[in-house]
C-alpha cells in the first residue's frame, strides 16, 4: 500500500558531527523494518529524498541527513515546529532472524543502523568506518561500536563467522560482499518517487538492471554484481 | 476531463492503489522486443523541474500481451497502451494485436531513443490501417512546427493528441561532467508548463481534435489552463512522484479553480484563452 503521504511536524533536529538528526513526529506513519526507507519532502524541492529510518523513539521518527546537495542542505536547515510531507516506509528492509549479528556501517551509511541494532535487541557488535575523526562523531548514535578512520578500511574489523548487515559507500559494499557473501546489504541510489514509478533508481541485480525502490534497498549480497570501477 | 498518467511516470502493478485514482491508465511505452533501458544514474533534479534518462525500459510486445496486459486488466481501469517503434511497421504490428482496451498513444517523440526514421504521418497512417481503436499521437513540442506535425498526424487518420512529451536537456555535477550516464535527458515537470499550454494551444487550434495535455500539471489550477487552451483531458507525470495521491488532489482541486475562474466546469473553460494573434492590439 503507498501512501498517502503524511505531513509531519518537525520535533527538533541534532548535530551529530557534520550530519544532522532530524526529528519528526510520528503521525500515522509506522517505523517499518529496519533499513526500509521514507521519502522525505525537500523544501523548496520539486523531488522528495529518500532516507532509511535512523531512530525509532516513542511517538516520532528520526532521520540522519547528509547536507550535500541543495535539497539535504534545506532538511538540515528545518527548525522544530516546521512540518514536511513524509511517505513511507517503504521497500525491503533487513531480514532479522539471524544468530550472530555484526552491524558494519561506512560513513552516513550509519543512518539505518541504530535502528537495526534496536530492533535486533541484546547490543549486537558495530564497526563503523569514517573518513576522518569530525565524521566519526556521528560514532556516538551506537555507544559501544568499534570505530576506524581512512586510511584503515572497516572491512579489516570484519571477523569470519557473523552474519553481516552493512550499509555503505559502494566501495564498501563490494568488498562486504566479497568477505561475507551471505551479507545483508542497504544501497543507495537517486530517487525521485520511491514506489516503482519513476524507473530511475536502477542497479544490476540478479544481472539485470531493476528499482532498487522495489527490490531494496537491503539486498543479499550475492543478488549484486561488483562493478568494474572505470580507471581514468 | 479525465485525468491520466503521462506515459512512463506511474507503474500501475506496482502502485494499484495510485493508478486507480485515475480515469485511465497510460501504460509504460511497449517496443517490439524488450528493452533493459539506459544505465544509472537515469534521473536529476533540476530547477522546476527533473531530468529522466529511462531508456524505453519495457518488457517488450511478447511478454507485455502475455503478462502484463492481462494483469492490467484485472485493475479495472480503462487501459491506454503507449505504443512505441523504430519504424512504421514496429508501431503497426503492435497496433494490430491489441484489443479492449480504451485507446492507442504511439509515443512519436521520445527523446531518449534515436528517433524513428519515418515521420510522425506514416506511423500514424501505418496504424490507422492496422487498427479501430482510438488512436492519440504523442508530439514533442522541440519539432519547429509542432502544429504542422499535428495536421499531418490528423490527415493520417489520427482520433487525437498527446501534447506534451518531454524536452531534451542536459543537466551537469559538480565537476562539470553531466549528471545522467547517458549525457541528456528528457525535462518534465513545471518548468515544460509555458511550453505545453502554448503547445496545445496550437495544436487545438490547428486540428481541432481532442487533445491529452501534459507538462508540469501539479494543481487543479493547471489542470483548468490546459482545459482553457484547448484540452479535453489531462495527464499528470512528474508530480506523482512527490504526491501519489496526487490524482485525486487534482481533481478535488478542480471545481474551486474553475469557479475563481468565473466557468462552471473545465468543459467549459475549453480553448476559452485566445492566441495571442487573435487578441492583438495596435497600442494608441
Amino acid at each position: 500500500m503507498i501512501g498517502p503521504k503524511q505531513t509531519l511536524r518537525v520535533t527538533g533536529t541534532e548535530r551529530v558531527g557534520p550530519y544532522t538528526l532530524l526529528r519528526l513526529e510520528r503521525g500515522e506513519l509506522e517505523p517499518g523494518v529496519p533499513g526500509q526507507f521514507f521519502m522525505l519532502e525537500a523544501p523548496g524541492r520539486l523531488l522528495p529524498r529518500p532516507f532509511s529510518l535512523c531512530l525509532a523513539p516513542p511517538g516520532e521518527l528520526a532521520f540522519l541527513v547528509d547536507p550535500i546537495g541543495p535539497g539535504t542542505e534545506a532538511l538540515c536547515r528545518l527548525r522544530a515546529g516546521n512540518e514536511i510531507d513524509v511517505l513511507g516506509p517503504l521497500g525491503q528492509g533487513y531480514r532479522l532472524d539471524v544468530d550472530r549479528p555484526l552491524l558494519v556501517g561506512g560513513g552516513i551509511g550509519i543512518a539505518p543502523l541504530p535502528y537495526l541494532a534496536e530492533q535486533l535487541g541484546g547490543s549486537p557488535p558495530v564497526v563503523l568506518g569514517f573518513r576522518n575523526a569530525d565524521y566519526a562523531e556521528a560514532a556516538a548514535l551506537l555507544p559501544g561500536a568499534e570505530i576506524v578512520v581512512d586510511p584503515v578500511l572497516v572491512t579489516e574489523l570484519i571477523e569470519p563467522g557473523f552474519d553481516v548487515f552493512a550499509c555503505g559507500p559502494e566501495p564498501m559494499l563490494h568488498a562486504v560482499a566479497a568477505l561475507c557473501p551471505a551479507a545483508q546489504l542497504a544501497w543507495e541510489a537517486p530517487m525521485a518517487c520511491g514506489y516503482g514509478a519513476c524507473y530511475g533508481c536502477v542497479v544490476e541485480i540478479d544481472g539485470v538492471l531493476k528499482r532498487l525502490c522495489l527490490e531494496g534497498p537491503v539486498l543479499d549480497a550475492a543478488r549484486v554484481r561488483a562493478r568494474v570501477e572505470a580507471v581514468a | 476531463m479525465r485525468i491520466l498518467n503521462a506515459s512512463g511516470c506511474l507503474d500501475a502493478l506496482a502502485a494499484p492503489e495510485v493508478a486507480r485514482q485515475l480515469d485511465g491508465f497510460v501504460t509504460k511505452t511497449v517496443t517490439p522486443l524488450p528493452r533493459e533501458g539506459s544505465a544509472p544514474p537515469r534521473i536529476a533534479e533540476t530547477a522546476h523541474g527533473m531530468l529522466n534518462a529511462i531508456g524505453l525500459a519495457n518488457p517488450g510486445r511478447e511478454r507485455f500481451l502475455a503478462d502484463h496486459l492481462p494483469r492490467l486488466r484485472e485493475l479495472g481501469i480503462p487501459l491506454w497502451v503507449s505504443v512505441g517503434g523504430f519504424c512504421a511497421a514496429d508501431y503497426a504490428e503492435t497496433c494490430s494485436l491489441l484489443s479492449g482496451i480504451e485507446a492507442i498513444e504511439l509515443n512519436l517523440s521520445c527523446p531518449n531513443v534515436d528517433e524513428a526514421a519515418d515521420s510522425a504521418a506514416e506511423i500514424v497512417s501505418a496504424c490507422r490501417r492496422a487498427t479501430e481503436l482510438p488512436l492519440y499521437a504523442k508530439l514533442s513540442a522541440a519539432h519547429p512546427d509542432v502544429a504542422e506535425v499535428a495536421r499531418a498526424a490528423a490527415a493520417a487518420g489520427a482520433d487525437g493528441l498527446s501534447l506534451i512529451n518531454t524536452l531534451r536537456g542536459t543537466a551537469l555535477g559538480r565537476q562539470l561532467h553531466p549528471v545522467l550516464a547517458r549525457g541528456s535527458g528528457g525535462l518534465s515537470g513545471p518548468a515544460l508548463k509555458p511550453v505545453a499550454l502554448h503547445t496545445v494551444s496550437v495544436c487545438h487550434e490547428a486540428t481541432g481534435l481532442p487533445i491529452v495535455g501534459m507538462g508540469g500539471i501539479e494543481t487543479g489550477r493547471d489542470a483548468l489552463e490546459f482545459a482553457a487552451c484547448g484540452a479535453r483531458d489531462v495527464a499528470l507525470g512528474t508530480v506523482l512522484f512527490a504526491d501519489p495521491g496526487a490524482p485525486a488532489r487534482v481533481r478535488a482541486e478542480l471545481p474551486a479553480a474553475c469557479a475563481e475562474a468565473g466557468v462552471a466546469t473545465s468543459d467549459d473553460a475549453r480553448a476559452l484563452a485566445k492566441s495571442p494573434e487573435t487578441e492583438r492590439k495596435v497600442p494608441a
